[in-house]
């Protein structure tokens, strides 16, 4: 059974495009190459329009749309880099990057920054961590002095042997909200506490990962768009100056255990897996996959001459606290 | 969505309605439901007119199941089963997926027979959305049978009693092919028991420790004359083997082609290098035919792949090319320009009907073979849990948060009524051996039913409680239900 959608007629940046009912702006974009910065948007995750980067301006509109979600009507005119889309995208890089650490972001996100001439050092030195950003009540934030730009920066949560979390890279993005909730793996161990600047993703009651009712699916990692939640092995390698992603190959092959036929990605340094994604456009799992799928490789993994090769070091302690 | 599993598991919590059904009784409730169904009038009676065939006698054998009887034999509220039986056969489209729970059983094959009998009655297969969906539970186990690994089939499951697809292989291979079904791995230790079977050949399999009845298996492997195993293990089996060949490991060390449950045909690829001397299968097989005196040099998985595909007619149009183009295909897949399968059984609804018309086979419900008795007056089922596999000889390998290690779980009450504390040691009885391990209570039990994991045999080693017994069509055996008493270690 197939349904043919009727043609619509839009403009984006005075070019005429003709796409399908029920696309998105950001479909209609790059349905002519012209790709639009998203952070929030994946794939696979339903949109929830919260880091405004996608926006664009839409003849008539009083407000910038957000292109990952607003569906075209025929007629629509759209403009991707009028002077309010460039200011807008510009306070939100800055935004974004005085309050977080994006060193670990899809390099994409640099790029962006330098496109938009972005300056989040214009807000002030940035304020240092705190350790009371899980416990903050809703309704009780406490203004700043204004003499350091506001961060989100606190110490990095690791309280398992498979991933870490470190929510100073955190965007508030959503995405491993959604991943872990009824977008893929219906579990929700975690949601989004507190309110405004004070809002962070948490467990239940700010409990560790292993109190919770996380099952270590590590969907939330797959789509993290800036390294907040991270594989212990990349963590471990990257803090040990040993992660070497240029060196890396990354080979799809299909997972040993149960009969789904979930597609995996085997990221190899040295003849070691380091890191296992899935592609978000196969059909059997959207780019999802489960405890054994994402971690349960070990066992082809044969740690080596322990003096010359640091990287089993690295993951062989990575693996056991 | 409704569960049936005697526990109460995560995907019962998840589903509307959960049937905490009595273990082994699914054959009475399947009958039950299939006996509302027709009492209610819901059959959907064109399409038993016009795709089956020996309704009437389904219709005679299910006549005992009324809802009370039901109720009576699998502890399932009458009404529940109405119900269940009512939304299935009224619903635009119903899928009956299952698994190990059905067919770990003496009588395996005949519970899936009664739940395929519900699909005919109601036409939920062979369309979009319906259909009977069993949940394979290892990555490739359906593509071993696809390609021949079965006592009875050659590849693209041709039998090897008909001598015109024999004849292909043998032309093929210029060589003789056995023209009769070989034994599966029930008859197989049966036949090592009788001393019909000397010598062994185990590739990728740790027999010693996934039979059931581990004493038993273990006995019968020593008495090989000569046993080889080839794993990327040194599994328990392989220790008891007088030639290990380490294998490379298929789905990151090697080439080839893996099938999902849903018959989707997909590229394995090589991402590491094997450590050591490890080899991968198709070296070591074309290795060891060379040492036999009939080398055929080392294909490539390639090669091999597409010698399968002149064989096998519902892999021929599956080349690597399509395989990676289109992500997978589903067989049958005779040509090249053919897009695959999605669903197996849309002949059904066919008309004229391309072949015979799908025949009702009438199942009668027996209970599980270890009975329940004031000396082993437990029931206790095995199965999996989420970051475990099997044996636990890969999911070992890496450290999980979730890992339960080697336990019993037992319900609440029982654990008051035997005055255990969690974490406490107990013995664990059954009529064939006994072991020890930690107790736990769960709120997914019922009273008289107790859960083990089989992932930990080497901290418990459930399968030296479990039964031998076997479908006799199958062979699987009845790791589902056994008949234990727990004891406090004094």
């Amino acid at each position: 059974m197939s349904v043919t959608a009727t043609a619509i007629q839009i403009t984006i940046d005075g070019r005429p495009v003709e796409v399908a009912a029920g696309s998105t702006i950001l479909e209609a974009c790059r349905s002519i190459g012209e790709d639009q910065p998203t952070l929030c948007y994946l794939e696979n995750l339903t949109p929830v329009n919260v880091c405004r980067v996608c926006v664009v301006e839409v003849e008539g509109s009083r407000t910038l749309v957000p292109s990952c979600s607003r569906l075209v009507e025929d007629g629509m005119a759209v403009a991707t880099d009028s002077v309010r889309v460039r200011h807008s995208r510009k306070m939100v890089l800055e935004f974004l990057a005085s309050s977080t650490d994006l060193t670990t972001a899809d390099p994409v996100v640099a790029e962006w920054m330098d496109h938009y001439e972005a300056d989040p050092d214009r807000y002030g030195p940035a304020a240092p961590p705190s350790d009371d950003r899980d416990s903050r009540a809703t309704g009780h934030h406490h203004v700043s002095d204004g003499l350091a730009a506001e961060t989100v920066y606190q110490p990095a949560k690791i309280d398992n042997t498979l991933y870490m979390r470190d929510y100073s890279k955190c965007i508030l993005c959503y995405k491993c909200v959604e991943a872990c909730g009824a977008d893929a793996q219906n579990t929700f161990a975690i949601a989004i506490a507190g309110r405004g600047f004070d809002a962070r993703v948490s467990t239940e009651f700010d409990e560790p990962l292993t109190n919770s009712a996380c099952v270590y699916c590590g969907n939330c990692i797959g789509v993290c768009p800036t390294g907040a939640l991270m594989f212990r092995s990349e963590y471990e390698l990257r803090r040990a100056d040993l992660w070497h992603e240029e060196d890396q190959t990354v080979t799809t092959t299909i997972c040993s255990y149960c009969g789904v036929g979930c597609n995996l990605e085997l990221h190899v340094q040295d003849n070691r897996i380091v890191k296992v994604t899935s592609p978000l456009d196969h059909s059997v799992t959207d780019g999802h996959l489960c405890i054994k799928g994402r971690f349960g490789y070990e066992y082809v993994q044969e740690l080596g001459d322990l003096a010359t090769t640091p990287i089993d070091i690295v993951l062989a302690e990575a693996r056991t606290k | 969505m409704y569960t049936v599993d005697p526990r109460r598991t995560t995907s019962a919590a998840w589903a509307d309605v959960w049937l905490g059904i009595d273990v082994g009784s699914d054959i009475a409730l399947a009958n039950t439901v299939g006996h509302e169904i027709i009492a209610a009038g819901l059959v959907n009676q064109d399409f038993i007119d016009h795709s089956t065939a020996h309704f009437e006698e389904y219709k005679e054998a299910v006549r005992e199941w009324t809802l009370d009887r039901g109720e009576q034999v699998t502890g399932v509220p009458a009404e529940v089963i109405r119900q269940m039986a009512h939304d299935y056969a009224t619903a635009e489209t119903a899928q009956i997926c299952w698994t190990l729970g059905i067919t770990e059983h003496a009588n395996a094959t005949d519970n899936v027979l009664a739940l395929i009998n519900l699909s005919l009655l109601t036409g939920h297969v062979g369309r979009y959305g319906s259909g009977l969906v069993p949940i394979r539970g290892q990555n490739n186990v359906q593509g071993g049978g696809d390609m021949g690994a079965l006592p009875n089939k050659l590849p693209g499951f041709q039998d090897v009693e008909d001598d015109e697809a024999r004849g292909k292989f043998e032309a093929l291979w210029g060589h003789p092919v056995p023209s009769e079904a070989g034994l599966h791995i029930s008859l197989m230790l049966e036949a090592m028991g009788n001393k019909e079977i000397t010598a062994l050949y185990v590739i990728g399999e740790n027999p010693a420790q996934s039979e059931a009845d581990t004493a038993h298996t273990e006995a019968l492997l020593d008495g090989l004359e000569f046993m080889v195993v080839q794993d990327i293990f040194l599994t328990r089996t392989a220790e008891m083997a007088d030639v290990v060949l380490p294998a490379a490991a298929g789905w990151a060390e090697s080439d080839g082609t893996s099938t999902s449950s849903e018959r989707r045909v997909q590229r394995i690829r090589k991402a590491l290098e094997p450590p050591g001397e490890a080899k991968d299968d198709i070296e070591i097989i074309s290795l060891l035919a060379e040492r036999m005196g009939r080398g055929w040099g080392i294909p490539t998985a390639e090669q091999a792949w597409d010698e399968l595909r002149a064989l096998s007619p519902m892999h021929a149009g599956m080349s690597y090319k399509r395989l990676e183009e289109l992500g997978g295909i589903q067989w049958p897949c005779p040509d090249e320009d053919h897009p695959g399968t999605q669903f197996l059984h849309s002949w059904l609804w066919e008309d004229p009907m391309p072949r015979e018309p799908a025949p009702f086979m009438p199942t009668v419900w027996v209970p599980p073979i270890d009975e329940l008795s004031d000396e082993f007056p437990v029931r206790m089922t095995t199965g999996r849990r989420l970051d475990s596999y099997n044996t636990g000889v890969q999911s070992g390998g890496y450290h999980s948060p979730l890992r339960s290690g080697g336990i019993i779980e037992i319900a609440p009450e029982d654990g008051e009524t035997l005055g255990l504390a969690e974490g406490d040691i107990v013995t664990v009885s059954s009529r064939r051996g006994a072991i020890d391990v930690p107790v736990y209570f769960h709120e997914s039990l019922r009273p008289g039913l107790a859960f083990m994991a089989f992932h930990f045999p080497d901290e418990a080693a459930v399968n030296q409680l479990t039964i031998d017994a076997w479908d006799p069509k199958s062979g699987t055996a009845e790791f589902k239900a056994t008949a234990v008493r727990i004891e406090k270690v004094a």
